[in-house]
């Protein structure tokens, strides 16, 4: 499936453009791996005992595969609910520069914030990735009803996965377990990797890896943040230095 | 399963709440609050989206080196090594996601089922 031109009158609709992004979903091997981590994450849900109606909405509501995975193993591990906010809330910090430098390319200059909020929302991992490689090809005016109907397809998909992955949990080996966790960061890893047209992006990535080692021996709570900040603005500098000397 | 069990009860889905939705919600919006005004081409938003891959590399990392659940019962010489065997395979197919996740997938099982 290609998407249409960018002048084709297929474009011309908003419902069209969702259905458009809806469709989208069959086109990017993330959705299948969302599949998989979202039928860990019901499982996993399942033998927490956590409710299936609690797994759906934080799907929902949460909508960040690794702050649901923190969120259920502390919980279930006998964390207080602010030792779980926390861990949360760290792994999240991400979701900020990522909403971010996702939002302005979908903007026009008519866009009202109040019009973003849904496909703020729907801003994770997946998307960010996706919306770098689907956006150039759909008209700006178009984008967010395009990203809403991306959106909600991947939620739609990961809803049937924690269904599936809750009634399944108990015929799930821990080998079978410990392979769909280990999804989450190989998927990340390419998927970034793949993403990665400057120079100043693959730097971020590298030393982003190389850096979490060292950050988290400080133990401080907030390593992610501080390797994060540290690697991402020595990628910043060299951008900058590169640019300065072209 | 009956209704009730799948609904469960009101005090777990107020902790989902507290401290999931609003500790992980709260990015975004800011992200929303701030992102307003920043122009697309804009150096600022270079270093954003920098800052924005590094720590997501940070909890690509952390998943590696303190592996939650499950992932926790995989020696650290098989994790380490299925993601260098997926990157690898990754780089040499010029850059299928598909073939690096399906090879880090492989190998991680393979050596599992090598130590027994």
């Amino acid at each position: 499936m290609a998407l249409p031109p960018l002048d084709s009158s297929q474009w011309q609709s908003p419902w069209r453009a969702f259905a458009w992004g809806l469709r989208s979903i069959t086109q990017t091997i993330l959705t299948i791996v969302l599949f998989v981590t979202y039928l860990g994450i019901g499982a996993l849900a399942h033998d927490t005992h956590f409710s299936l109606l609690w797994a759906l909405c934080s799907t929902l509501f949460v909508w960040a595969g690794p702050a649901q995975i923190i969120l259920i193993t502390t919980l279930g591990s006998g964390a207080t609910i602010i030792q779980s906010a926390i861990a949360v809330t760290v792994s999240a910090i991400r979701l900020f520069p990522m909403v971010v430098s996702v939002l302005p390319l979908m903007r026009t200059p008519k866009t009202k914030r109040r019009e973003l909020i849904f496909a703020a929302h729907l801003t994770a991992v997946t998307l960010w990735v996706e919306c770098h490689r689907f956006l150039p090809k759909v008209p700006r005016e178009r984008r967010i009803a395009f990203v809403h109907g991306l959106g909600c397809g991947l939620v739609s998909v990961c809803l049937v996965a924690n269904i599936v992955g809750y009634f399944l949990a108990a015929n799930l080996t821990q080998t079978f377990g410990a392979a769909i966790l280990l999804l989450t960061p190989l998927s990340f890893l390419f998927s970034t990797a793949r993403n990665s047209r400057e120079v100043a992006d693959v730097v971020a990535l590298v030393l982003g890896i190389v850096l979490y080692p060292l950050a988290s021996k400080m133990n401080s709570g907030l390593d992610i943040l501080v390797s994060g900040m540290v690697a991402g603005t020595i990628a910043y500098g060299v951008h900058w230095w590169r640019e300065v000397r072209a | 399963m009956s209704f009730a069990q799948a609904i469960g009860d009101w005090h777990a889905l107020a902790v989902l709440f507290v401290a999931g939705v609003v500790p992980n919600q709260i990015w975004r919006m800011l992200g929303l609050w701030f992102g307003g005004g920043i122009d697309e081409g804009s150096e600022l938003l270079v270093w954003v989206r920098a800052v924005a891959t590094a720590i997501l590399a940070g909890v690509i990392a952390q998943i590696v080196v303190e592996p939650p659940g499950a992932l926790a019962t995989v020696p650290d010489v098989l994790r380490y090594g299925a993601v260098g065997a997926g990157l690898v395979v990754f780089l040499l197919t010029r850059r299928s996601i598909f073939a690096g996740v399906v090879t880090g997938e492989v190998f991680m099982l393979a050596g599992k089922w090598w130590l027994g």
